[in-house]
């Protein structure tokens, strides 16, 4: 057998020769015979009754194909948890930019006139845009009180721990929309044969999840609905659910003509339409002693679901449940709920929900530590779960996870303590304030609470008939290294070289359903799978005796080639199976959220320039155990790219909202990164050992998202001495807050207070 | 019955592709990217944003660095062009997609035909580049995998190779 290891090692991206060489496929590199193109008319207001569709004049418009709900074949909805979404508005709008008819035509240059050509004149009704709007019930826009989604945790007795307390803290956090801005828009090609159904290509993560909304919507059986996954670039969560909607789009017209279609949105279009992370809101008020350790807390979490409920519930999920950070709560309680307004829904972003309340987390943290008058370090090492203790769901933590130790080596590594005792020296004079800030926090990986046991994942893997090996999941590959990294387990497991494997394109007639690409669950989840199966592979082949215990990969080869012979078609199938000590109660909202968590220390370094008020980050180090590194480049590259969008969640990226409607829906005024942007990130892991995922893996593609915001925050708190506690924070935000600073530091502190 | 509608003026114009001389018919108003990527077939060449601000559309004209998505072909008139499908030598990879490759800097790979352009555009005008002068050189084209390090990466052990060979 190979005895060199493959996991741990860097090698080449499956798919990498193809991207840099610009053959790789995506879905508008696609063109099939007879193509139409697809364009979508849309709600110009936030909430009314359509009264009148008319056609306006200059167009041809026997020369395009038109379809509206009425001729959705099945139901008209986007199937997902909550069937409330249409896939064409039906006589009300609730959102601008929601659909209400399509166009077809074999130009695509003449379907934008087309489009602005259809007018729709409406009835409209009262809106409601922000947090504060929804829950006071002024106007019920959805369901019986705006509400989608709430849950509660308890942990002990938090009413009892108030007269206990030394000191009560309260804050009050802020988090805005983000765009996921994958550089790649969202499109799909769907065709449609009477005999085979709908098959679908698209640039989109969770093909099974196409596969059922167009199940649905068209009224077609499992075998009559293909999605096959192109090249996708880019994802981050915004390629989670709305793939299904433009789907549904480009069936209904294949389906009406009969002839492939094609719609790609251009970039306005995908900005303003499609989902953005959640707008947050929330409150803390905590009990803590004189030395600085919680004695208990009440957290209120509400986020802003937009118009329909999509996937709001298992957001606030994930927010709740990562609200209390990696702290030690001894009484806790929890109200989180996701409102609606008239807003396009709001969905999955890298992170999902987390990098909303650990922002609120990690702020307060500093807020309580400068209350006490006590170093931010101190306050948080006071407070760091350990194992044996429980997490605010009462999951014992079984990791061997020593946060103290991430921390004093997070601390070393960016020069955290020499560096502010130097700032504070040199803050006093000059145009610029510099300051460190730290965070620390946890991610769960997988799905929450019996997520990944409802889900039931299926993983397959094939012995070829010239001998090599193919993964079949329907895991997809957009940039994170899903294909990559499940080959190097498979080759592991196998002990055959890493060329030796291959992985397939994710096609719902050809893989099975291994489970939505989200919640950093692939490399721990799937690849635990993979590897299972892989295993099953070599049992069986060692089993008939074709292969003996110790081999070398060209007997493997010939055995499997022998075995395809002999017996046909070679496949090795595992499916999940919950642990049997994982317990979750989903009424309760306690036990085991996740099978493992990832665990993070950041620390960031910033300059206030006081001239232009803006801040710029000069240095950032991202300290992180997230269990057995199976790639370290993949790995990096995820950190990296995760603490970049955080950096722009933080300082650049504010999406500017008009009557429900984003204003700033362009590359030239919504603001990422760029290269002259970014400080040098430096990424350092930690392998503290796990037993859950492939290889001792855990996940690890959200969490560079949760920490930065937070650590930067903090920092501009340290070199101003203001606090700021809603992102993004703009220079025009700083420029008020520093003006307005005497005046402030003249009142008293405008929330808690020293009992 | 559906026809395309229009009868637009096009014009006929030869452009050098790659080392290629081609004849194509187009309307003046074409976006030189939609050309390329729909009558040429070399869709390497990216739209991410259609005015000029993620770059991923780059490709040279004449030596420098454009972006096609705002290019009107018939500005592109003679002119001679290198997309990402003309940087390798037939089987045999650019220095900078080896090391795009080797470094992780290509994650998603929807920037990377850009990126690579314009990275090679920079070591042609800085061979040995600061990593001040690659971010510099580089901001014209946005990346929202990678954040951008390993790019960097790339291109300085390019620049090193290049230095050494």
């Amino acid at each position: 057998m190979r005895s060199d290891p493959i996991v741990g090692v860097s090698v080449p991206r499956k798919e990498g020769r193809d991207k840099v060489t610009g053959q790789a496929r995506y879905i508008d590199d696609m063109v099939l015979p007879d193509m139409l193109f697809g364009a979508t008319v849309r709600s110009q207001i936030p909430r009314g009754r359509i009264k009148k569709i008319t056609f306006g004049p200059g167009i041809t418009w026997d020369e395009f194909v038109v379809v509206s709900a009425k001729d959705i074949p099945g139901k008209n909805c986007i199937a997902l948890i909550v069937d409330d979404q249409p896939c064409l508005a039906d006589g009300i709008v609730n959102h601008p930019e929601e659909p209400i008819l399509l166009l077809a035509h074999p130009d695509r240059h003449v379907l934008p006139k087309a489009v602005a050509a259809v007018s729709i004149e409406y009835d409209p009704l009262p809106a409601v845009f922000t947090i504060e709007e929804s829950e006071c019930h002024s106007e019920i826009i959805w369901g019986a009180d705006n509400t989608f989604k709430t849950y509660l945790v308890e942990k002990g007795d938090v009413d009892q721990v108030w007269g206990k307390a030394d000191y009560i803290v309260e804050g009050e956090y802020q988090t805005g929309a983000q765009e996921q801005l994958y550089i790649e828009n969202n499109g799909v090609i769907a065709a449609f044969d009477p005999e085979q159904g709908v098959t679908l290509w698209g640039s989109l993560q969770c093909p099974y999840y196409v596969h059922k909304a167009l199940m649905t919507l068209c009224d077609l059986p499992a075998d009559k609905v293909r999605v096959v996954q192109m090249e996708t670039g880019g994802a981050f969560g915004g390629k989670e659910e709305y793939p299904s909607m433009i789907a549904g789009h480009a069936a209904l017209l294949a389906i009406k003509f009969r002839r492939p279609v094609k719609i790609v949105y251009d970039r306005m279009e995908d900005m303003a339409a499609t989902t953005k992370r959640h707008p947050s809101r929330t409150r803390h008020r905590t009990a803590v002693s004189r030395d600085g350790k919680i004695l208990g807390g009440e957290i209120e979490l509400t986020i802003d679901g937009g118009a329909y409920s999509t996937l709001s519930a298992v957001v606030l999920s994930r927010a709740t449940i990562h609200a209390g950070g990696p702290y030690c709560w001894p009484n806790i309680r929890i109200r989180a709920k996701a409102v609606a307004t008239n807003a396009p829904p709001h969905g999955a972003f890298r992170g999902f929900g987390a990098p909303q309340s650990i922002f609120a987390m990690e702020r307060h943290m500093d807020r309580i530590a400068r209350m006490l008058n006590l170093s931010p370090i101190e306050v948080r090492r006071r407070n760091f779960l350990k194992p044996g203790q429980m997490t605010t769901t009462e999951q014992t933590v079984r990791e061997p996870i020593n946060l103290n130790q991430l921390l004093d080596r997070a601390l070393e590594l960016s020069a955290y303590r020499s560096k502010r005792e130097r700032f504070s020296k040199e803050n006093v004079i000059g145009t610029t304030r510099k300051g460190m800030g730290v965070a620390a926090f946890l991610h769960g990986a997988g799905f929450t609470g019996s997520g990944e046991r409802y889900l039931a994942s299926v993983v397959g893997v094939e012995g070829c008939a010239d001998g090599s090996v193919r993964v079949l999941v329907s895991s997809t590959e957009f940039g994170q290294g899903t294909n990559t990294v499940l080959c190097q387990i498979a080759a592991e497991a196998l002990g055959l070289p890493y060329d030796s494997v291959q992985i397939a394109q994710p096609d719902t007639n050809q893989v099975p359903n291994s489970g939505p690409t989200v919640a950093s669950r692939t490399a721990m989840v799937v690849g635990k799978l993979v590897q299972s199966a892989a295993l099953g592979i070599q049992q069986t082949l060692t089993g008939c005796g074709m292969l003996g215990d110790a081999y070398a990969p060209e007997e493997f080869r010939a055995a499997c080639q022998n075995y395809v012979a002999v017996h046909g078609p070679f496949r090795s199938w595992a499916r999940y199976e919950a642990p049997r000590d994982v317990f979750w109660d989903d009424e309760k909202y306690r036990g085991e959220a996740y099978a493992a968590f990832a665990w993070a220390v950041y620390v960031a370094e910033v300059t206030v320039d006081l001239t232009t008020y803006s801040v710029s980050v000069n240095d950032f180090v991202a300290l992180q155990e997230v269990g057995k590194v199976l790639h370290p480049v993949l790995a990096t590259g995820q950190i990296v790219g995760g603490v970049a969008q955080g950096i722009g969640f933080a300082l650049y990226e504010k999406v500017i909202w008009q009557n429900g409607r984003m204003q700033n829906n362009q590359m030239t005024n919504y603001i990422m990164p760029t290269s002259a942007d970014l400080p040098s990130i430096r990424v350092f892991f930690e392998e503290m050992g796990n037993v859950h995922g492939a290889f001792g893996a855990k996940g690890i593609g959200e969490l560079p998202m949760d920490g930065p915001a937070p650590a930067i925050v903090n920092a501009i708190e340290d070199a101003l001495g203001i606090s700021f506690d809603s992102i993004p924070l703009l220079p025009e935000d700083i420029f008020e807050a520093v003006s307005a600073k005497s005046l402030l530091e003249h009142r008293p502190h405008p929330t808690g207070g020293v009992r | 019955m559906i026809t395309p509608s229009g009868n637009r003026a096009k014009c006929e114009l030869s452009v050098t592709v790659n080392g290629e001389l081609k004849t194509v018919r187009a309307h003046p108003m074409e976006r030189l990217l939609d050309v390329l990527r729909q009558q040429l077939g070399l869709t390497g060449a990216k739209e991410g944003c259609g005015e000029g601000e993620c770059g991923s559309c780059s490709v040279l004209m004449d030596g420098a660095l454009v972006n096609s998505c705002l290019i009107p072909v018939l500005q592109a008139r003679g002119a001679s062009i290198v997309t990402i499908e003309g940087v390798a030598e037939g089987p045999r990879l650019h220095e900078l997609q080896q090391t795009f490759l080797e470094c992780g800097g290509a994650q998603c790979g929807i920037c990377t035909p850009g990126m690579i352009l314009a990275a090679a555009h920079l070591l042609y005008k800085r061979p040995a580049p600061t990593v001040e002068e690659i971010r510099e050189g580089l901001s014209g084209n946005l990346c929202r995998c990678t954040g951008y390090m390993q790019i960097f990466e790339a291109v300085a052990e390019a620049a090193r190779r290049n230095a050494t060979t």
